[in-house]
């Protein structure tokens, strides 16, 4: 399992190498003279000949790609003109608030779609089936700035049952120890319910949003991948021998069928980093994405780019996490791989 | 019925396929309807709408919707309803660019990709590979802020993150074709390569790649109007769909739900109108592929 492991790192090496060239052609093909950039509106040739030198641009392509990749193994990043901090740091604090959202959204989303899924597939035709069938196509189509902006007018301006959609946490509550870094499990290592109470009103709208778009990619597969599976012989021999249907069901073609869902995750994971940034943006959330959007709107490029790479990288390792999970659920893999 | 489908030429059989797929799934006719009211939209909206849509008029500012407004006014009172049926001709332009361009280029590539195989192939597969290796609409905003802040650069971004798809479609069909008795036929009779994946691969997979277009379309509509929204691209006071929901969002915290809720809505169903009509065209084009 092991060897399979480190194989499969292996595979993630090229599309890693892509994210970095990708990113750096990003850095060179700046609008406008970099160095011109980064010297300011009033500088003088010489001076931007100077910062030239310094930043290493006068330098053939490839000299500039070996020094980019050095810069990124050490960490450097660049600084950020707004926060006035390396980008390294201002992304590794706010990292953690969006990896909160985005899986509680993801895991809100699978504990309703999977469900609804098989549900659509065992009873086939019934209202849960088009209800499934009606998710799935509203799902693809709603924005989810819009579903945001939505839920935010019903859950906060008329019932009053969120609070502003004004970031993590109330002002009057103080962030919990960072452990974690993840506020709904730091406030209950600290053992203050009230603070997790507080942190959790503040995400549960954002995150519910997260799970409405992308509810119907997952809900849309397992039920397809479902009713291929309860349709072959070996359902057919479990129910013929007289196995309870819970057990054929879950036990028999839940598994097989879960293969493909875990296929799809990886596309969800892709919309799903996408949407952050927007869910981000409508709930103020403090986290990499409205950093990223803070920055892309004063015109500061190497949070923009830290971020791209950030995101990448995060989605290349997920993508391998997938992979490794599909060893784990399906032995027939291993033996093959 | 029977008898036009007896004596029917080819062309007749598919439109008679085309009413019993719209008869059967009424949906899709409905998406054929909104599909042409955001054409005509589009083509004729600016001419006709009530308002005007850049005329600011304080005095009429945050008013609901009403007999003069339909949709309300924004903040500066500018008829809500005139700004989202001008725009529809700015976000269509925007899908329809993206779309052509991956369509012509991505299609290409695809189809050289599947039909020469070995460098071409490898090339064309490792470059939608970089591509799929991030995440989307972040891509995009990272291509967006590096090629500099315009409409234009919007257009590229979208195509290039749908460049994969029509790559892995239009070189999946190309591969099934490559050694087919047509195109033995066209070799033997002396056609070039080019000529060959030009005039007789590329019209045979047309049908499919249409489908991948009228799938995509919503994409890109979305994908643009995502973009707008965090402030790329379009500029104020342009009338877009995305920049509009983004200007009521400030409002939706202090109950003035109407200037985000419209364009948004307008918005929702125009990829909703895509996907369907995408969905109706599969079944035309791909009958196997039914869901």
């Amino acid at each position: 399992m092991l060897k399979q492991i480190v194989r499969r790192l292996g595979t993630a090496v090229p599309s890693l190498i892509g994210v970095v060239i990708v990113t750096f052609l990003l850095t060179r093909v700046l609008p406008g003279d970099t160095a011109a950039y980064f010297a300011g509106p009033a500088a003088t040739p010489q001076a931007i000949a100077e910062i030239k030198t310094k930043l290493g641009l006068d330098q053939r392509l490839p000299v500039q790609f070996l020094a980019y990749v050095k810069d990124l193994a050490t960490g450097n990043l660049g600084m950020s003109l707004t926060t006035g901090q390396p980008v390294f740091e201002d992304i590794r604090a706010r990292l953690p608030a969006s990896a909160e959202l985005t899986l509680l959204g993801l895991l809100l989303s699978v504990a309703v779609s999977v469900p609804l899924g098989i549900l659509a597939a065992v009873r086939q035709g019934s209202w849960i089936d088009h209800l499934c069938r009606v998710v799935a196509t509203a799902g693809v189509s709603l924005p989810v700035f819009f579903t945001g902006l939505l839920l935010v007018y019903v859950f906060y301006y008329k019932l009053g049952w969120a609070p502003a959609p004004m970031g993590r946490l109330d002002f009057i509550y103080s962030a919990p120890d960072t452990v974690t870094g993840f506020y709904l499990i730091d406030s209950l290592i600290a053992g203050d319910v009230e603070l997790f109470r507080a942190a959790w009103s503040q995400i549960w709208l954002p995150a519910v949003t997260l799970a409405i778009f992308s509810l119907a990619p997952i809900a849309r597969m397992t039920r397809a991948s479902m009713l291929s599976v309860l349709a072959s012989d070996f359902v057919r021999t479990a129910r013929a021998s007289g196995l309870k249907p819970s057990k054929v069901v879950m036990g028999y073609a839940f598994r097989n069928a879960l293969l493909p869902v875990i296929t799809t995750l990886g596309m969800v994971f892709s919309f799903l980093l996408g949407a952050n940034v927007l869910v981000e943006k409508v709930f103020a959330w403090p986290g990499i994405g409205s950093y990223a959007i803070e920055a892309l709107i004063t015109s500061d490029y190497a949070p923009v780019q830290g971020f791209v790479l950030a995101m990448a990288i995060l989605y290349v390792l997920l993508n391998l996490a997938i992979d490794i999970l599909y060893g784990l659920v399906d032995p027939r893999v291993r033996i093959e791989a | 019925m029977s008898l036009a489908a007896t004596d029917a030429a080819p062309k007749d059989s598919l439109f008679s396929h085309a009413r019993h797929i719209v008869a059967e799934n009424p949906v899709t006719g409905i998406a054929f309807g909104l599909f042409a009211l955001f054409a005509l939209a589009a083509l004729i909206g600016p001419y006709v709408v009530p308002h005007d849509p850049l005329a600011s008029n304080t005095s009429a500012a945050l008013q609901p919707p009403s007999a003069t407004y339909w949709f309300g006014t924004d903040q500066l009172g500018r008829d809500i309803f005139s700004r989202v049926v001008v725009a529809s001709r700015l976000d269509m332009i925007i899908a329809v660019a993206s779309v052509a361009l991956v369509f012509v280029a991505g299609g290409f590539a695809g189809i050289a990709s599947g039909y020469f195989g070995g460098w071409t192939d490898r090339i064309v597969g490792r470059v939608s590979d970089t591509i799929m290796a991030f995440p989307l609409f972040v891509l995009a905003m990272g291509i967006v802020a590096a090629l500099g802040n315009t409409v234009t650069n919007i257009i590229i971004a979208t195509a290039i993150i749908n460049f994969p798809l029509y790559v892995r479609v239009a070189r999946a069909e190309a591969n099934i074709r490559r050694e087919a008795g047509f195109v033995q036929a066209a070799r033997l009779s002396g056609n070039s390569e080019m000529r060959i994946l030009l005039g007789h691969i590329a019209p045979n997979i047309l049908p499919i790649m249409m489908v991948q277009v009228s799938l995509t379309m919503g994409y890109a509509i979305l994908n643009a109007a995502g973009l707008s929204f965090i402030g790329l691209g379009v500029r104020p006071p342009t009338p877009e769909w995305g920049i509009m929901v983004a200007e009521g969002a400030s409002f939706i915290i202090s109950g003035e739900w109407w200037i985000a809720f419209f364009p948004g809505v307008t918005l929702m169903l125009a990829v909703f109108c895509f996907n369907l009509l995408g969905d109706g065209l599969r079944d035309l084009v791909d009958p196997q592929r039914r869901t």
